[in-house]
């Protein structure tokens, strides 16, 4: 495989994205409202207003928690352990969300735009491998997930520290565990949700239909965050690590299977007998 | 193979779905020529193309480019040596005219020549004051520019150019032309698919006729035009056309034919002419035009087409009666 060219593809998709603002303007949009705006306007709410009322019952909720997570929690007032509870185990899961939206967006586009827009030909006809433009094409749609993730928890982890921090002791955010789950767990889970919307891509008419059917294959990706708000995951020892691996192993296998999906019959959009 | 052809496509047939696009497919495109590929609308021309480059591979049959096979692990070779322009330009909208040109001067390797290269290549298609701007509010004819230079940018032995002056003006077109006409004097083998047939004038080194996925014939069109028209032609047009009905009588004259006033005489050399004139003056006869019969690449087009029994649906003209038309009637005798 030759690597030069399969930067070319990835970089030339990535410069298209960024000239596309109708595409990213949104999309930081919703990424500020999941890793700042909310978290803000919330934590600051509980931890300085100090609503008695809802601050017991979200932290009568916390004991839904499991007890491996209980002890976790932070703090010695309620207002602190809401902001704490809410910071790790609320929204921090469910920001996890964007830069799945992100990768699949662009990942649901790629090859069936070429497609679309009529470049798929002039890639068909260049020296370019399937595998070097699936892999370029997969770079393209997992950098703007990764990218996402690490300034949105840059800055989700200022937020969450400079809101709550000062009520628990001191900065705590990403914990021990959020470190393995954004460097260890979620990769995997965002290749996975790739490989098979790319594969989608490569068969699916239209981007329109590639971009509905993405929406299913990203619930893996979807049931991580759960598991994190519920605690199920984010409190259970060693699992992350043992998801992690088994995450690492199908993404592996699935990447490498998503190869045989782009054609160049498919970037052509023609179907032979 | 032989040294002298740089695609040969042998007997090539192809399906989509149920729908046959290619039915034993034969073309040879020699070195350093422009070759034709004439056809209506769905004949076969881009799948043609396609199979070239290895893009496709063919359902039964063989093609070899440059002595290679496209399909095999030599495909990166041969789409290596190919400049393709298709018949939408391929081109990415968000990007500017220079990215796009990068892009393919990357995809083809031309690591540090590529700045150079694009340069020159913009320049040789009038394009490099553009190359700043996004492609997107690129008219046509600059479309079609941009893909012309991004062709040739690797220095491709073989283009190939789908309808490359679909959708231009006139004056864009000739334009186009001449440049395609210029890059075989740099060497380059040209294969065009075409069914403009104004176009294939005068720039055909050989032409394919091409319908239905098949190849109706080919050669060279002087070739093509002896085969169908082997003896010199002359179209004589009077006030009262059945007074010239006489000629058909003349020893000189090898065949005549008259729809309306004008007549289509065969003879077997043009140096006959003042003859048949002079018999025609000779009887009062008014003449009022004379015109030796030059068959255009249109009139062995339509003559090829008819031989084969086109459908009415494909819009084969009609003989007509009037004018040079008459010459398709004569074909359609010869055919039969």
């Amino acid at each position: 495989m030759n690597w030069s060219r399969t930067m070319t593809v990835a970089r030339t998709d990535l410069k298209q994205l960024i000239q596309a603002r109708d595409f990213w303007i949104p999309m930081v949009t919703l990424g500020s409202f999941f890793f700042a705006i909310i978290p803000f306007i919330l934590l600051i709410t509980i931890t300085r207003i100090g609503n008695v009322d809802v601050v017991s019952q979200i932290s009568a909720a916390l004991d839904a928690l499991p007890q491996s997570a209980q002890d976790q929690i932070q703090g010695t007032t309620p207002e602190a352990q809401t902001g704490y509870a809410l910071a790790v185990f609320l929204f921090a899961p469910v920001a996890v969300i964007v830069p799945l939206t992100i990768s699949t967006a662009v990942g649901a586009a790629t090859i069936v735009g070429e497609r679309e827009k009529g470049t798929g030909e002039f890639l068909a006809h260049s020296p370019a491998s399937a595998k070097e433009i699936y892999v370029g094409k997969l770079i393209a749609s997992l950098v703007p997930g990764y990218v996402t993730t690490a300034i949105g928890f840059g800055v989700y982890s200022l937020i969450v520290n400079l809101v709550v921090g000062p009520e628990v002791g001191g900065w705590f955010f990403p914990t021990a565990q959020w470190w393995l789950m954004i460097l260890w767990v979620l990769p995997p889970f965002l290749a996975i949700c790739l490989s098979l919307v790319l594969r989608l891509s490569a068969k699916v008419k239209s981007t329109a239909a590639a971009q509905q059917a993405s929406g299913l294959v990203s619930l893996p990706l979807i049931m991580i965050a759960y598991s994190q708000s519920t605690g199920v995951l984010f409190g259970a020892g060693y699992m992350p690590i043992i998801v992690g691996a088994v995450a690492w192993i199908i993404a592996l296998w699935s990447l490498s299977r998503g190869v045989r999906s782009v054609t160049r019959q498919r970037l052509l959009g023609v179907a032979t007998a | 193979m032989t040294d002298d052809q740089i695609v040969q496509v042998a007997g090539v047939s192809q399906w989509f779905g149920d729908v046959q696009a290619l039915t034993n497919l034969t073309i040879e495109v020699p070195k350093g020529s422009i070759s034709v590929l004439l056809g209506p609308n769905g004949a076969g021309k881009t799948t043609a193309i396609r199979m070239i480059t290895g893009a496709l591979s063919p359902g039964e049959g063989s093609v070899r480019v440059f002595g290679l096979d496209p399909v095999s692990s030599d495909g990166e070779e041969v789409r290596r040596r190919c400049g393709v322009v298709s018949a939408k330009p391929s081109l990415y909208d968000r990007l500017s005219g220079w990215d796009n040109l990068r892009y393919s001067a990357e995809l083809y390797g031309l690591g540090r020549r590529a700045d150079s290269r694009i340069e020159e290549a913009a320049g040789q298609f009038g394009i490099d004051a553009a190359l700043d701007l996004q492609v997107g509010g690129y008219s046509t004819g600059m479309k079609t520019r941009l893909a012309l230079a991004r062709s040739i940018l690797h220095g491709p032995d073989l283009l190939l150019l789908d309808e490359p002056t679909s959708g231009l003006d006139p004056e864009s077109a000739v334009i186009v032309l001449e440049l395609i006409r210029q890059m075989t004097g740099e060497g380059r083998t040209v294969l065009l698919c075409t069914h403009l047939l104004l176009e294939a004038e005068g720039l055909a080194d050989e032409i394919v006729v091409m319908q239905h996925g098949t190849s109706l014939l080919s050669g060279r069109p002087d070739e093509l035009a002896q085969r169908y028209w082997p003896s010199p032609q002359v179209h004589v047009t009077s006030e009262a056309g059945s007074d010239m009905d006489f000629l058909a009588q003349l020893p000189a004259v090898a065949a005549y034919e008259r729809h309306g006033n004008t007549a289509t005489i065969d003879l077997p050399d043009l140096s006959q002419v003042p003859e048949l004139v002079e018999a025609l003056v000779r009887r009062n006869i008014r003449i009022t035009s004379v015109a030796p019969f030059t068959p255009t690449l249109e009139d062995l087009y339509f003559a090829v087409r008819r031989e084969q029994g086109s459908t009415s649906d494909e819009a084969v003209p009609p003989p007509s009666t009037t004018g040079r038309p008459a010459r398709r009637s004569r074909v359609a005798q010869m055919a039969r």
